[in-house]
This record gives structure tokens, C-alpha cells and sequence, in this order.
């Protein structure tokens, strides 16, 4: 016997640029639907519970913890995922400073960064501290992050 | 760039000391990387843990009848559908807990139904009756007499390396070090300190979760894919475990979303074979969610421990009596080794020729330990440096002075009395030196007030040596090309430590050639890559390091030899260099590799030789196990040393505090990749920061764990890290390649106790008890008027 | 991932989702009312309440109000933190909704579903007990007003089947002095230890409280100790701390004992910042 067939809630939404029509259960979250649905697997989970900013994905512009988002409430709305930045200054300055290790909370931490310079292009950097302290990331020191964030906005190192 | 020089000589540039960019850095910033949890199969079923609630408890019954009504539930599986016994170096544990539980968050049941959200549903539905039983909660109320016994049947567990229970307590390992004369130690101090620290037991809390997928194919092969630095030992476990023959057994590990040591206990691979085993071989998965990776799979390991430590009127140290109860919780797993570990290192890096120690894994009704970061070097290391510095104020010498003062040297012994020269210790008088450069210590004030802030340095040393099987190795093969470009082949898992790039360095400094041109897989596959012992212990660059070597000089061997004879000469002649083979005496003349890389053909079609291949290995050299009675012997290959120091500001109106500088010198050897050892240098300073001023679990009196997310346990976040320090002595270990030292896990050390020291100067207490919260401080200042 | 299923309602009309809710609820469903959701999926995930059906108010129009009329500030129930922090019409609610969780999830957590969450800090809601604020109530009677102080008694004291739409705040208290300090041991992000909003209105402190006790709360007792100068600031504490409505929480972000130690310094701070004013 199969599981319950409750994925009966249709969902239109544009990902990185394109349309996506699908059926999902109301209680499905985003992150999982990018995910197993659409095979975006670049936004990670890490606590599943909006703790770690893992999973941030842009829903029209600003960066949202997408384990915390039912998929029936991005209805109607556009999303960027790390799958739709190529060659970002960010991720160039990411590339550049080698601002990670081992690169699971990568994706989770640019997609924010390029929230940030979209919605502020100028942050200082009080508002990038409160912005990137969304995102957690256990191997850097966040001095190499600094190092590109730092690249991106012009500032001094 | 290579090529010819101008004289017509080959012109080779070194790939060492050179900060190439990770292989796989654009996955990286892409999204594009396949953790584990990241590969889909269709027809998946999805595995769920149900946990116990209670830290200790008796198992009255399981009844799975309300979650197999669950449409989409598959089978719910128990301890006793699979009665085995798990674990190395002493199989204690059963991978499903089997009439009790021993600690909050052991697996009770597993479900696996068609979906992720049905197993969780199903999982939640199990009910089980549990008697509860009085549960032992520190490490120092298990030593009691009269504690209650985790495990009632330790004689009865079956040994796989050493290891030395004792049956009717809670000790389930016992090292001993005697070294020297304790009554003539004691008798030339003329000061002594003796100090309690307790480090509480805490998470790895590597952001990717534990995940582990299994399939029992129809021929009897079992594959896994696993976020684990130890995939060989996978195969190893699980063959032993379930009698499968080890060929049988493949492992794939991916790249890995950070370990810290935390993935190199096998625990979830076992759930996932019995899963999968339970549905007639389907390919299951099984992932944690962040609650129970943090309390159900093994945490960093905690200690109490008593130092007692006396110099002379001049501050010679003279003696030291150490007690070492490490909090192994309720399985002994690898901490039974880090306990050993305590002990081989257990002085620090200073010569003490009178020591007597006891280092102690307890059972505790905590969760288990296993290996972290530091494998038991945080933790003394904190005990140790505690005592020094209190020590150095005692006989009123500067703290950075009295270290190097005691700095142990060539010719001295460790602990295991392990004669130690120039190649195997490393020069930490050395990095005692640049530290005190690199952050102005002498012309610096080491405490300055400034209204209600206080501004204080604490500084402290470290050493570490691996602690390995003493027949610990790996092996690596170099596949040629058809255009002069390598394969390369081994067993080192990338936990983002950059050890795979790191490793094509390596290749490319010994072939004298392009880096670039060297491949290698983000992952590993036991199937079909040499066997290397765990990626852990910061010693992978070490044996595969030395394994590409021999691999590398295999393949040279036969690069000459086919070269030899399309150039009519002896092999001896030749050199290998920059994508080519060329005479010693006339660089320019030589045939370029990719004529020769699988073969060379003449031009009547006549052939010669064949693709190359370059095989080597290496396994730890001259290592012994140590003597039970004084822990004589030779634990590992060579020790890594450095100084530390960390800069605080304190607010003495609520003790809340800010880390404003934090530096390290470590003697590295031989830096390989400047910017990978600096980020592995910082990236665990940063870590080791965290962990010494928040990182705990808390558990409520009835060991139940009231802070299993990163909401209540807290993290190090963007915009606090202090401004980091960070310089490199190298004094080359012989043995090693190009004579690097390990670094990986050594940034992490010292920082427990350079905060702590720092602190205790600031707010003028001991501050003896991690994690030194606002509150830790606030509350030992508080009892101690 | 949340291992039950759900139904999910989308009303466009405050009447629609209160008509709605009603028949959810008659029909066994359970149903609860959802802004921002990041609270209710955090207790779903864990399995610790088990709603059958959810009402989503974002796409109501009067719950996404942000505007001054006629003197009055309205804020919509279903207008994110961080939305209302860069509009900052009203500072000391900018300041401390900035400090509520992380940046990315004010994106999503709205000043509704922080007022009338069940975790124990929901600290949006001291400014607008200090400023004495209107809430907009809705349900099946219709809409009603009411003070915020009057019905958020540790909670917000809604009847059954009603929801936040607004709320309404006189531009009087809009640019009051005022000091807001949250205090953690450690970090920047995080449940408070402390977290304390002050106002100065008529040469009178007043005060508000979250993390100090499982509820956030604003006391006439303690604002009339603080205020009482004929005594030095330390003695008007110690009397204020006796009125604390309920024991100190004690819990991960630090022990009852630290808590009174942490707030009696952090009243002082606000105290004496104000008094200077």
C-alpha cells in the first residue's frame, strides 16, 4: 500500500527564470520541493528549522530561509536559487578568496550576499554583519568570507 | 609556467608553497556539488529514527501497530531484529538499542516507508514502556563506588584493538602513564598547583547532517553512499558485522559537508543496511534532521580532570600527577581511544621527567562520544595550560617565558618515553618566539583598564601526535593519460579540508610538473580507489602524501624505461620533468609523456610498453603499542607543535565579552598550500573559540538535553570572529612528504585555554569550567566572594 | 519536513478568512490562522501541535497595511520585521523587531504572528505596549478595537476564531525618546536574556519587558518604583524587581539568578539614559 496521496495543492511559480506548474501537499516546504521536486539541490538543509541559512533562496528579491516557507505560499511569485547565479561578482569573489571549505553552507551564504547587493549595492558594513550573520558556516573562520564580501562591496580589507 | 628556459634547460616551477584554488571550487559556488543527500534514485524508501526519551531506562515493550497502520510504512525495525554488537576499539554497543537505553536520543525503532514525511509520521507513532533507572550524569559521580552501571556485561564485549575495561564499573578504558620518580618530583618542586577543569560534553555540529543511503543488490553487494571520513572502515564494519565478504561491501563517499571528526564513527551505516535489509535489499536512505544528528549520533567528548603540577624555585617543572575522566557517555566508541590519547600527550609540550597519570574513558549516561577535532588535545590541553599558567604566576614569570623555559626539546621524552629529536617534535621554542613578535607581547600591556573594560592576553601551548593504529596506511595509484595528464587515485576524503588539492600538489612537486594537469575525483569509491585508513587525525596528506610519492617514483621508473629505449640510452640517463623525459646532461633533448603515456609507437607501428600506471603505499613506520603498567612505547610518527594566544575585552558590568584578537605559530614543516593552511589554521581557532566561550549540551536533571538546534545551541556567527594571527615555523619532519607536519585540527587546540587564560587575568578568578559564558564568569566571581 | 498533512486557505477578504476559520473549525479541522509561518512550521516539524487546516492572511488587503491617517500609524498584521524596520515610522519598533531572530527570517516573520506566537519572547509587542496602542480584532461578530494593554495579559487574549488585522498607533508616541536593549550572553543572534524598551512621556520612564519571565509584559507597579526619585536608582530597582509578574525564566540563554542580575543592570542603563534625556 502507497502512502496517502495528498499532493493536491497546484503551485505556479518562476525559478531562475522559468515556470514551474506543479501539485504538492500544503504541508510540503520549500526548500524540499526545490529540492526533490525540481532537483535544485543546491540550497541545502541544516536544521530544517531557520537556524542556519543553509537553505536561503531569493523570493523576489530578498533572501528567504526556504525550510521555514510552506511551497503553497510562493504562489504566483519569482525565486532564485544558487542554480541561477553564473559568474555573480560574488561567486567570482567567493572563487577568489577561496571563501569556503567544504562548501554546504556556500550556496546559503552567496544567495544572501546577492540579496544584499541587490536591495543595498552600497551596505556598509554593519548592515553586511547583520545581513551574513543569517548564515552560519562551521569551517571558515568567516575571515575569508569577509575577504569577499569585502570584494564585492569595494570596501576596504 | 614550464617550458624551456632560455639556456634550453627544462624549466620546472614548484607547485609547493603555492596557493592553488580547491579542484572544486566552482561546484562549490554554483550549487552544483552532490553531497550525499543530494543524489536522488527513484523508488527510494526513506528511513526514520525513533529515540528514546529517557537517558536511562529499561525497555519494557515496543508497540509498532499504530505506525505500520500508516499507509506508506514499509517495516519497523527493532534492537532485537538485529542483536549485534558494534564498536572500536570495544564492541558495546548495539546499533538499535536493544532491554535498555543508555542515553537521550538512542535509536529505539527505525521506520522506512515510501516517504520522508510517513517514516517521521510512523516514527512518532511508536510507542514504547520504559522503566526508568537511575542514571549516572558526570564523569566523576561514574567513578563512584556505588554509581549505577551503564553496562553491566563489560567483561563480556569483545576487544578489537587495545583497550582495557573494567568490568563492574564504568571504566571503559584505562590508561596509564608512570614515568620517572613521583616522590623525588614532588620532593625538588618547591611550588605546586593543582587545578579542576570540566569541559562538558558538546556537538560537531558539521552543517551538512549525517546521511547515509544502502541497497542489498540481488548478487549479495552492498552499496552504500556515505557523508563519512572513514569509508574504508565502512566496508570493514560492516563485513565483520554482518558477515559479507569485504569485497562485497562498496562504499562511495562524495564530497563532504564538514566532519570535525564527527563522521568518522560508523553509526548511521549500520541503521541503513539493517533498513534496507528489512524491504528485501532496497535502496534506502537515511538522513538525520539536525535534533537528532546533535543528540542521537556521538558528540564531541567532555572532561573533568585534576592536574596537580610543581616546578622548582625557578620555575623548572619538576612533576605531575594528572587524573583524566574523559565523558565517553554510553558507548565507549572511539573514546576509549581519545581517553589514550589524553594520556600519551598528557604534560603538554614541556619537559616533565616525573609523571604519573590516569586517563579515563567513563560510561555516563550521556550520549556517546567519538572522535573531534584535537582527539582529546582541546580537552588536556585546557587542563594542562590551566595549571601552567598558574603555575607561571606562582613563581611570578612571565607566562609566554615560563613555556618557553620548559619547551621540550631534542633528546627529552615524551610522556610514552619516546626519545624525541629535531625530525619527530618540531621546534616550539621556535613558535613561542614568533608569537611573541606577531603580537607585540612584550611591548604590549598583558592587562589594561579602561573604565569598565578590561583588555587581557592569555597564551598557552600545544602539541599533538596522531595516535593511529600502529599499522594505519593508505595507497594511491597515478593513471596516465594518452596527453600527459594523471588520474590520480586514492582514498583521502574532502571534508573541505582541501586535502585532495593538496594531494596533486604533492604529485605534481615530485613529476616536476603542471598541477593543473593532474585530475582527481571529488569522491571516493572502495571499489575502485586504494584503501586508506580514515581521513582523520590530520595525518591523510601524511600516508597517502607518502603513498603518491612511491607512487610517483614507480611511475617515473617506468617513464625512463620506455623513453630509455626510444632514446637509445640508459635509464639512468634520464630525468623526468615538465611533461617530459629528458637526458640529465642535455635538458633540451628529451620526448614529451604524452608520446609515451600509454606506450610508445614507432613509426612502423611497432609498440613498446603500455599505459603507465604508478602504484605506491605506505603504512605507519616503528609504531608500538604502549606498556599497560607505564604506557612505555611509540604512539606516533611526529609531533606538531605551536603557541597560541588570544586577546579578550572584558565588560565588567554584566561579564559579557568580546575576543578581539586571537593568534597562532604553528610548525607546519612544510606549508604546501599557504592559503589552505591558513584557513584550516583559522577555520579551527574559530571553532575552538566557539567552543570555549558557548558551546555545551545542557542537559536537565534527568540527562535529557534541553538545547538539540542552533537556536539554543549557539555557534560562532559572521561578524564576531576577532582579528586572527596566524605564522608558520618549518622544521621538516623526515619522514613526511617534503617534511610537513599535520595542521588540521591544531588551530582548535590551544584555544579553550588561551581564552580561559585570557579571561582569568581579565576578570582576576580561575576560570576553570568551559563553556566560559558571561554567566560562567559572572557566577564564579560571584561565589568566590 | 512536517509528518502530518494539512489543508491551506488563502482568503483574500478579512470576512473570507474569519468565515473560513469557522468552518474549518466546525468541521474538526483544527484550524489555525497563518502570517509569516515560520513558528508554526517550527512546532509542526517537531511534531508539537497538529493543525488540520491553515488560513493564510497575507493575501488579506488590511493586513498589509503600513500608513499614517489622520495622526494615526496603521500596521498590518501581516507586514514583515523587516519591512517595518526600513520603513521605520516607528523608531523604537524598528529597533526592536531588528532584533528578533536573524535578517533573513525578519524577511519572512510578521508583527502579527510574532504578537501572537506561543514561544515565550514575541518582543514586538513592548512597543506598542508602551505606546498604548490599538489592535484591530477580527471575527465572527465583525471587527472590534481594542488597547493592546487591555488584552495582551501575557498573551494576546483573543476570542475564539479571531485574528490580529492591524495594529494603530498615535504619532504621539512615534518620537518619544526612548531606549531599547537586548541583551544575550553571547552573539548577536538570538533569544533574549534580557530584553528591555523604554519610553520617556511626560518626564515618566516606562517600561517593558521580554525574556525575564515566559511572557512579555509591561508593569504599572515597576514603571512607578522606577520613576520614584526620591530614592536612589539601585533601591528603586531592587523594590521595582519584587513586582516582576511572574518567576525569572530559567533556561539555555542563562539561569533565573543571571537573568536578575542582567536586568537590574539593564534597568539602571535605561534609566539613567532616560532620565538625561
Amino acid at each position: 500500500m502507497s502512502s496517502l496521496d495528498s499532493a493536491k495543492y497546484p503551485v505556479e511559480f518562476e525559478v531562475n527564470g522559468e515556470k514551474q506548474t506543479i501539485r504538492v501537499r500544503a504541508a510540503d516546504i520549500l526548500l524540499y520541493t526545490l529540492r526533490d521536486n525540481l532537483g535544485l539541490t543546491g540550497s541545502k538543509s541544516g536544521c530544517d528549522n531557520g537556524d542556519c541559512g543553509a537553505c536561503t533562496i531569493l523570493v523576489e528579491g530578498f533572501p528567504i530561509k526556504s525550510c521555514l516557507m510552506l511551497t503553497v505560499e510562493v504562489d504566483g511569485k519569482q525565486m532564485t536559487t544558487i542554480e541561477g547565479l553564473r559568474n555573480s561578482p560574488v561567486q567570482n569573489a567567493f572563487v577568489k578568496n577561496q571563501a569556503f571549505q567544504c562548501g554546504y553552507c556556500t550556496p546559503g551564504f552567496i544567495v544572501n550576499c546577492e540579496g544584499l547587493r541587490n536591495k543595498l549595492p552600497h551596505a556598509d558594513k554593519e548592515t553586511i554583519r547583520v545581513w551574513l550573520e543569517s548564515n552560519i558556516c562551521r569551517c571558515t573562520s568567516y575571515e575569508e568570507i569577509r575577504n569577499a564580501v569585502k570584494d564585492v562591496f569595494s570596501l576596504e580589507k | 609556467m614550464l617550458g624551456y628556459d632560455e639556456k634550453g634547460g627544462v624549466k620546472i616551477s614548484s607547485s609547493l608553497g603555492k596557493s592553488i584554488p580547491r579542484k572544486e571550487t566552482w561546484e562549490k559556488v554554483t550549487g552544483i556539488t552532490r553531497y550525499v543527500n543530494d543524489i536522488s534514485t527513484p523508488g527510494l524508501f526513506h528511513v526514520k529514527i525513533a529515540i528514546s526519551p529517557h537517558a536511562h531506562a529499561k525497555i519494557i515493550t515496543i508497540d509498532s501497530s499504530e505506525a505500520m497502520k500508516i499507509p506508506g510504512v514499509k517495516e519497523v525495525i527493532t534492537g532485537r531484529d538485529f542483536p549485534i554488537l558494534t564498536g572500536s576499539p570495544l564492541a558495546d554497543r548495539p546499533p538499535i538499542a536493544i532491554d535498555k537505553v543508555r542515553y537521550y536520543g538512542e535509536p529505539v525503532a527505525l521506520v522506512v516507508a515510501d516517504q520522508d514525511y510517513i517514516a517521521e509520521m510512523a516514527a512518532n507513532r511508536i510507542k514504547v514502556v520504559y522503566e526508568l533507572l537511575p542514571a549516572v550524569l558526570s564523569p566523576r559521580e561514574a567513578l563512584q563506588k556505588n554509581a549505577p552501571l551503564v553496562h553491566e556485561r563489560l567483561a563480556e564485549y569483545k576487544q578489537h584493538e587495545e583497550v582495557y575495561p573494567e568490568p563492574g564499573t564504568n571504566v571503559a578504558n584505562r590508561t596509564k602513564i608512570r614515568k620517572g620518580n613521583m616522590e623525588e618530583g614532588w620532593r625538588k618542586s618547591h611550588h605546586t598547583v593543582e587545578v579542576e577543569v570540566t569541559l562538558p560534553q558538546s556537538d560537531h555540529a558539521a552543517m551538512e547532517m549525517r546521511c547515509c543511503t544502502a541497497e542489498i543488490m540481488p548478487d549479495g553487494k552492498v552499496i552504500f553512499h556515505s557523508a563519512s571520513q572513514s569509508p574504508f572502515v565502512i566496508r570493514r564494519a560492516i563485513s565483520q558485522s554482518f558477515h559479507i565478504p569485504i569485497h562485497k561491501v562498496i562504499v562511495h563517499t562524495p564530497l563532504v559537508g564538514g566532519s570535525f571528526g564527527g563522521k568518522s564513527a560508523i553509526q548511521m551505516e549500520f541503521l541503513a543496511y539493517m533498513a534496507s535489509r528489512a524491504v528485501g535489499g532496497r535502496a534506502v536512505k537515511l538522513v538525520n534532521s539536525r535534533e537528532v544528528d546533535m543528540i542521537s549520533s556521538p558528540v564531541h567528548i567532555g572532561l573533568d580532570a585534576t592536574v596537580k603540577l610543581g616546578c622548582t624555585r625557578e620555575g623548572k617543572l619538576m612533576a605531575t600527577e594528572i587524573l583524566h575522566l574523559y565523558d565517553g557517555g554510553a558507548y565507549s566508541d572511539r573514546g576509549a581511544v581519545m581517553s589514550r590519547s589524553g594520556a600519551i600527550d598528557c604534560t603538554g609540550p614541556y619537559r616533565i621527567d616525573n609523571v604519573h597519570c590516569d586517563s579515563l574513558c567513563m560510561y555516563t549516561n550521556h550520549p556517546y562520544s567519538t572522535s573531534y577535532r584535537g582527539f582529546g588535545h582541546p580537552e588536556l590541553t585546557f587542563a594542562m595550560e590551566r595549571a601552567v599558567d598558574l603555575l607561571a604566576n606562582l613563581v611570578n614569570m612571565d607566562p609566554l617565558e615560563f613555556r618557553f623555559n620548559n619547551a621540550i626539546g631534542p633528546g627529552d621524552t615524551t610522556p610514552t618515553q619516546t626519545l624525541l629529536d629535531r625530525s619527530n617534535l618540531g621546534d616550539l621554542p621556535m613558535c613561542i618566539a614568533k608569537l611573541k613578535s606577531l603580537i607585540d607581547w612584550d611591548d604590549l600591556p598583558h592587562r589594561k583598564i579602561d573604565g569598565h573594560l578590561i583588555k587581557a592576553r592569555g597564551v598557552c601551548c600545544f602539541w599533538k601526535t596522531s595516535d593511529t593504529p600502529t599499522d594505519a596506511g593508505a595507497g594511491a595509484v597515478i593513471v596516465f593519460n594518452p596527453d600527459g595528464s594523471i588520474n590520480l587515485l586514492c582514498g583521502a576524503v574532502e571534508i573541505g579540508q582541501g586535502t585532495r588539492t593538496a594531494l596533486t600538489q604533492l604529485l605534481a612537486e615530485k613529476l616536476r610538473m603542471d598541477d593543473q594537469m593532474i585530475h582527481i575525483s571529488t569522491g571516493v569509491n572502495t571499489e575502485t580507489d586504494p584503501q586508506h585508513w580514515k581521513t582523520v587525525a590530520s595525518r591523510s596528506t601524511f600516508l597517502v602524501g607518502n603513498a603518491i610519492l612511491n607512487a610517483a617514483d614507480d611511475a617515473i621508473v617506468q617513464l625512463k624505461s620506455i623513453a630509455a629505449i626510444v632514446m637509445q640510452c640508459l635509464p639512468t640517463d634520464l630525468d623526468v620533468g615538465a611533461g617530459k623525459v629528458f637526458f640529465k646532461d642535455r635538458p633540451a633533448k628529451g620526448i614529451s609523456i604524452d608520446k609515451i603515456a600509454n606506450g610508445y609507437k614507432f613509426p612502423n607501428g611497432n609498440t613498446i610498453g603500455g599505459q603507465v600506471i604508478g602504484r605506491g603505499s605506505y603504512a605507519m613506520r616503528n609504531l608500538t603499542s604502549l606498556d599497560p603498567e607505564t604506557g612505555k612505547g611509540n604512539p606516533g610518527p611526529e609531533w606538531t607543535v605551536g603557541a597560541q594566544a588570544v586577546e579578550v575585552e572584558l565588560n565588567t558590568k554584566e561579564y559579557t565579552y568580546k575576543i578581539v584578537k586571537a593568534a597562532t605559530v604553528i610548525d607546519a614543516g612544510k606549508v604546501i598550500n599557504p592559503e589552505f593552511a591558513r584557513s584550516q589554521v583559522t577555520g579551527g581557532m574559530s571553532m575552538g573559540l566557539s567552543l570555549a566561550s558557548r558551546e555545551a549540551f545542557l542537559f536537565n536533571d534527568q540527562g535529557a538535553i534541553i538545547n538539540p538546534q542552533f537556536r539554543t545551541y549557539k555557534l560562532i556567527r559572521y561578524g564576531e570572529q576577532p582579528q586572527y594571527f596566524v605564522d608558520f615555523v618549518e622544521t621538516p619532519h623526515l619522514e613526511a612528504p617534503y617534511g610537513l607536519r599535520g595542521i588540521g585540527e591544531h588551530g582548535l587546540i590551544g584555544m579553550p585555554a588561551a581564552l580561559a587564560n585570557s579571561l582569568t587575568l581579565a576578570a582576576g578568578v580561575e576560570l576553570n569550567h568551559l563553556p566560559l559564558t558571561p554567566e560562567m564568569i559572572w557566577r564564579t566571581i560571584h561565589d568566590s566572594v | 519536513m512536517i509528518p502530518f498533512d494539512f489543508e491551506y486557505y488563502k482568503p483574500t477578504s478579512v470576512q473570507l478568512a474569519v468565515k473560513w476559520f469557522h468552518f474549518l473549525q466546525k468541521k474538526g479541522k483544527n484550524p489555525l490562522y497563518f502570517a509569516g509561518g515560520t513558528e508554526i512550521i517550527t512546532w509542526a516539524r517537531q511534531n508539537s501541535i497538529h493543525p488540520g487546516a491553515v488560513v493564510d492572511l497575507k493575501s488579506i488587503p488590511e493586513c498589509n497595511a503600513m500608513e499614517m491617517r489622520n495622526d494615526k500609524l496603521i500596521i498590518g498584521a501581516c507586514v514583515t520585521l523587516s519591512a517595518l524596520s526600513a520603513a521605520n515610522s516607528f523608531p523604537l519598533l524598528s529597533e526592536t523587531a531588528q532584533g528578533i531572530a536573524d535578517q533573513t527570517a525578519r524577511n519572512q516573520i510578521t508583527l502579527g504572528g510574532n504578537i501572537c506566537g506561543n514561544i515565550y519572547y514575541r518582543e514586538s509587542v513592548l512597543p506598542l505596549l508602551l505606546a498604548n496602542s490599538r489592535i484591530v480584532i477580527a471575527g465572527m461578530n465583525g471587527i472590534r478595537e481594542a488597547s493592546i494593554r487591555d488584552i495582551f495579559l501575557r498573551h494576546l487574549r483573543l476570542g475564539n476564531g479571531e485574528f490580529l488585522v492591524k495594529t494603530i498607533t498615535d504619532r504621539s508616541y512615534l518620537s518619544l525618546p526612548f531606549v531599547h536593549y537586548k541583551k544575550r550572553q553571547i552573539g548577536n543572534v538570538g533569544y533574549p536574556l534580557v530584553t528591555v524598551a523604554a519610553f520617556k512621556k511626560d518626564s515618566q520612564i516606562h517600561t517593558a519587558y521580554s525574556g525575564v519571565c515566559s511572557f512579555p509584559f509591561r508593569s504599572a507597579q515597576i514603571d512607578r518604583e522606577l520613576n520614584d526619585s526620591s530614592i536612589p536608582l539601585s533601591d528603586r530597582i531592587v523594590q521595582a524587581i519584587d513586582y516582576l509578574p511572574a518567576p525569572l525564566l530559567n533556561n539555555a540563554e542563562g539561569s533565573a539568578p543571571y537573568r536578575k542580575f542582567v536586568l537590574k543592570q539593564t534597568m539602571a542603563d535605561a534609566v539613567h539614559t532616560l532620565e538625561s534625556r
